[in-house]
């Protein structure tokens, strides 16, 4: 492609060229004639290209193992602050940290915990410790063994500085008996210390190079000279634009079938959609619903629901429990009763976001789907305002915020939830923020009546599901308890929920917690926001784990 | 020599007066540059805020803050970009090429090309062909720079695949310099036109304006009398005259081509300071907003001053101290 384009270029400038040389002349038409020549020159090896293409195409799979080598580029529109995944969560960190960075444990696609770092680990029986034995012969891109001090420095680098708090607030100690053995000790059980071993929580970090004295967060190792665990090496890092990797020859596991990873930053996913289209990257996270379906189809492109089911990402309206008017439970259920979820998911979201009616995403298994849906019913809707004493919707006058962004996830949503209020006799209107900080201010101090949310599970609900309903969470800081909610039933459900490691009971509890949340709907869930993957349809072991583009590549390759 | 110290006076008074006002007004915006550090994406607690807030000194007063940036600024150090974790001299610095590349492409295609095409059009005011670029000027005026923009992308890169959809080269090339030059330009096409055209038809419906009143004029019909050539009576002796309105808007607007240069970064994934400014302000990452303001003003001073001197260098009774009209 990029061949033929040069071609192409070279001929413009050599029309140009042409042209400017005979400025005054009369000699447009000669012009025009080479110019018609280059043209159905181009035309003829267009067409050849794409019925090369559409050949490739019908080989739905790829044929054979991996090819050696190869350049990846990775279109991504999420700009990494830092490469730090001990002290920044989020995709735009862990995408490119998966690659840098090893982590104990990988997960597969059904939330099944693999050897990583770890070949093999233990918890004990009263679920008060965690062992993992290192896989022997695994190095830093410095050459430097891969011990348990470096687990332990990660571990509690990690609960110092990661803003989830919750991920690691039970452990009490790391024990390094020998270099293969790391032991964790917990405050209490915690179901959730597997999973928060997997590459976008816990990232490997050399100890002799960042326990140096300096404050982590800010270290300037984190975007520069990195030393890493994972399959690749940072080559370059230009802050917003690219992140440059190349293949680690000493990785653990075997040198990746790759030989380079290119993340190319995009402020818009249009743009990115068109590299995409063009072949000028290969690979992207999809978060608009108009460009999934836009791609779907296309030629020679996988495009795909897969993977990043760990993050369970929710769209959600949240409601001010402290407001007069919002505090009644009738009012919030009337609220929900009048809004068309199907309509959101069918229309708004062109039938590409599933409906997500729980705090729980569909995708996690302690989702319970009895939760009450609140389907659309206008009659209900009147019935319950009736009943919370504001008949016909009267004296209810609400503002709705939103996350200021691409607008067909959030504020096309609450445009759409405003005329539905309206059928209801409630006034609502919009109220913009000129950005994130502003919106998050706005929420975090309570100064709002309700709100679109986007927050995301994070795989386990001790790590981002409880936050938002513990009323010990209500810290004036966005996505926590937000809302003002307070049940201390819900309280002891999640404290115990977040120390049983019984998978059954914890379901049990969950399933209890959703009920009553359901009930008192301190949030009315919409639908899920999962991304979605575009990559070749050669492309060999494409990221479809739980975290999806957040796991190592060192699989990947080209099929030819 | 006087002139000029007192230009130069009266442009750092400017500049700190910009510092000032940009410092001012984004502080009293609503929002706390802590959250944004804290993760987007985490929960974060109070505690890091506070050490965040402290780190960073956004406990301090307002007016030790704003001291304590004068005094930075002085020094040369712009501070440190709370999102990026970099020195904002060097992120400044590594965008400054690329948006001037864009910048000055567009400029010098608006303005040759501007200028071209009024004066033919002022040579034969009445022609269809005339006619025609007034329409097409108007046209261009009309289009926002962004939908230019997507619609040269759909059509040159999209359905006619002849001209990258974005980025500044190509970055998985790995060739010469010649050909790493062929790659930028090729990159550069369509982001310098999105941006140039509607300063192409500006221009043009200026120059042909100004041409028309200077064809008219006592020397140029001296110079015809004479017996010179079309070719050197128009562009040699009209076209001196006929530009200064065109060299004059284009130094004013110079500071409406930077802030065209954010859209057409952001639609064409250009590495320049737009596309650096856009994130900042997302992400209300102050001292990098700061700094691109700072720099920005310095180069729509610069720019001011340039245009003086292109005066000089077209007219020669400015250069020695008299004026147009004599």
């Amino acid at each position: 492609m990029i061949g033929r384009r040069r071609w192409w270029f070279v001929s413009l400038l050599a029309v140009l060229a042409l042209v400017a040389a005979a400025c005054g002349s009369d000699s447009s038409d000669e012009d025009s004639a080479d110019t018609a020549e280059a043209t159905a020159d181009s035309d003829e090896e267009s067409e050849a290209e794409d019925a090369e293409q559409s050949d490739r195409t019908q080989d739905d799979a790829p044929a054979g193992d991996a090819v050696e080598g190869g350049t990846l580029v990775i279109g991504s529109t999420q700009v990494p602050r830092t490469l730090n995944g001990l002290v920044q969560s989020g995709i735009a960190t862990a995408l490119p940290g998966a690659q840098l960075f090893a982590s104990p444990l990988i997960f597969d696609a059904d939330f099944n915990p693999q050897p990583y770092l770890a070949e093999s680990w233990e918890l004990a029986d009263d679920g008060l410790s965690l062992t993992l034995n290192l896989v022997e012969g695994a190095t830093f891109h410095d050459g430097m063994p891969i011990t348990s001090e470096d687990v332990a420095f990660s571990v509690l680098a990690a609960q110092a500085n990661h803003p989830f708090k919750t991920m690691f607030a039970p452990v009490t100690s790391v024990d390094t008996p020998d270099p293969q053995t790391a032991v964790i000790n917990l405050s209490q059980p915690h179901p959730a210390i597997l999973l928060a071993m997997s590459p976008p929580l816990l990232p490997v970090f050399p100890k002799h190079i960042y326990d140096d004295g300096q404050e982590l967060p800010s270290h300037p190792r984190n975007t520069a000279d990195v030393v890493g665990s994972g399959p690749f090496k940072l080559v370059d890092y230009d802050a917003a634009t690219v992140t440059r990797l190349e293949a680690n020859e000493d990785f653990f596991l075997g040198r990746p079938t790759l030989d380079e990873i290119i993340i190319q930053i995009f402020p818009d996913e249009n743009t990115m959609v068109l590299s995409l289209e063009a072949g000028e990257i290969q690979m992207a996270a999809l978060a608009s619903s108009t460009n999934i379906n836009r791609l779907q189809g296309t030629d020679g492109l996988v495009v795909t629901d897969q993977g990043h089911h760990g993050l369970g990402a929710l769209n959600w309206l949240e409601f001010n429990t402290a407001d007069e008017v919002l505090s009644d439970p009738q009012v919030r259920q009337a609220i929900a009763h009048a809004i068309d979820r199907d309509f959101i998911t069918d229309s708004l979201h062109a039938g590409i976001f599933g409906a997500a009616p729980s705090p729980i995403a569909p995708s996690s298994p302690f989702f319970d789907s009895s939760i009450e849906t609140y389907d659309l019913n206008l009659e209900k809707a009147a019935e319950l305002l009736t009943a919370a004493g504001h008949e016909g919707g009267e004296g209810i006058s609400l503002e709705i915020d939103y996350i200021p962004g691409p607008d067909e996830i959030q504020k096309n949503v609450a445009e759409y939830i405003v005329q539905a209020l309206d059928e209801i006799g409630i006034d609502a209107s919009l109220r913009a923020s000129p950005d994130f900080p502003t919106w998050a201010e706005r929420i975090s101090t309570g100064e709002f009546d309700m709100t679109m949310n986007n927050v995301w599970n994070w795989g386990d609900p001790v790590i981002g599901v409880h936050r938002s309903y513990l009323s010990t969470n209500r810290v004036g800081v966005i996505f926590t308890n937000n809302t003002g909610y307070e049940n201390a039933e819900v309280d002891a459900i999640l404290d115990k929920a977040g120390q049983a490691t019984d998978t059954t009971e914890r379901t049990e509890l969950y399933a209890e917690f959703q009920q009553i949340v359901g009930d008192e709907l301190p949030i009315y869930w919409l639908n899920n926001t999962t991304f979605w993957q575009a990559y070749p349809d050669n492309l060999t072991n494409p990221p479809i784990g739980v975290w999806g583009t957040m796991s190592p590549m060192h699989e990947l390759g080209f099929s030819e | 020599m006087k002139a000029v110290g007192i230009r130069l006076a009266q442009a750092l008074v400017l500049v700190l007066a910009v510092i000032v006002l940009n410092f001012l007004l984004i502080q009293i915006t609503p929002g706390d540059p802590a959250i944004v550090i804290a993760g987007q994406s985490g929960a974060g607690d109070p505690e890091l805020l506070a050490r965040i807030r402290a780190d960073y000194g956004l406990d301090r007063p307002l007016p030790v803050q704003l001291g304590s940036y004068l005094g930075r600024v002085l020094r040369g150090d712009l501070g440190e970009s709370f999102f990026f974790n970099e020195s904002v001299t060097s992120l400044i610095w590594a965008r400054m090429g690329p948006t001037l590349l864009l910048v000055g492409t567009a400029l010098a295609f608006a303005v040759i090309g501007g200028t071209l095409i009024g004066t033919f059009t002022a040579r034969r005011p009445e022609s269809t062909l005339s006619h025609g670029v007034t329409i097409l000027s108007l046209v261009g005026y009309s289009m926002p720079v962004f939908w230019t923009g997507i619609m040269l992308i759909i059509l040159f890169a999209s359905v006619w695949k002849v001209l990258p959809v974005s980025g500044m080269h190509d970055i998985t090339y790995d060739g010469n310099i010649f050909g790493e030059a062929l790659d930028v330009a090729e990159h550069l096409v369509l982001p310098a036109l999105s941006l140039g055209l509607i300063y192409l038809a500006q221009y043009s419906r200026l120059s042909r304006a100004s041409m028309l009143e200077v064809l008219q004029s006592d020397y140029i019909r001296t110079a015809r009398a004479k017996g010179l050539s079309e070719r050197v009576v128009v562009f040699k002796h009209a076209l001196r005259n006929g530009v200064i309105p065109v060299v004059t808007i284009a130094g004013l607007q110079f500071g409406a081509l930077l802030s065209g240069a954010l859209l057409v970064e952001i639609v064409f994934n250009w590495p320049g300071l737009g596309r650096l400014a856009f994130e900042s302000i997302l992400r209300r990452d102050t001292p990098v907003l700061l700094g691109i303001l700072l720099i920005s003003s310095l180069l729509v001073i610069a720019a001011n001053v340039l245009t003086d001197f292109a005066y000089r260098l077209i007219d020669p009774r400015i250069r020695i101290g008299g004026s147009v009209n004599g």
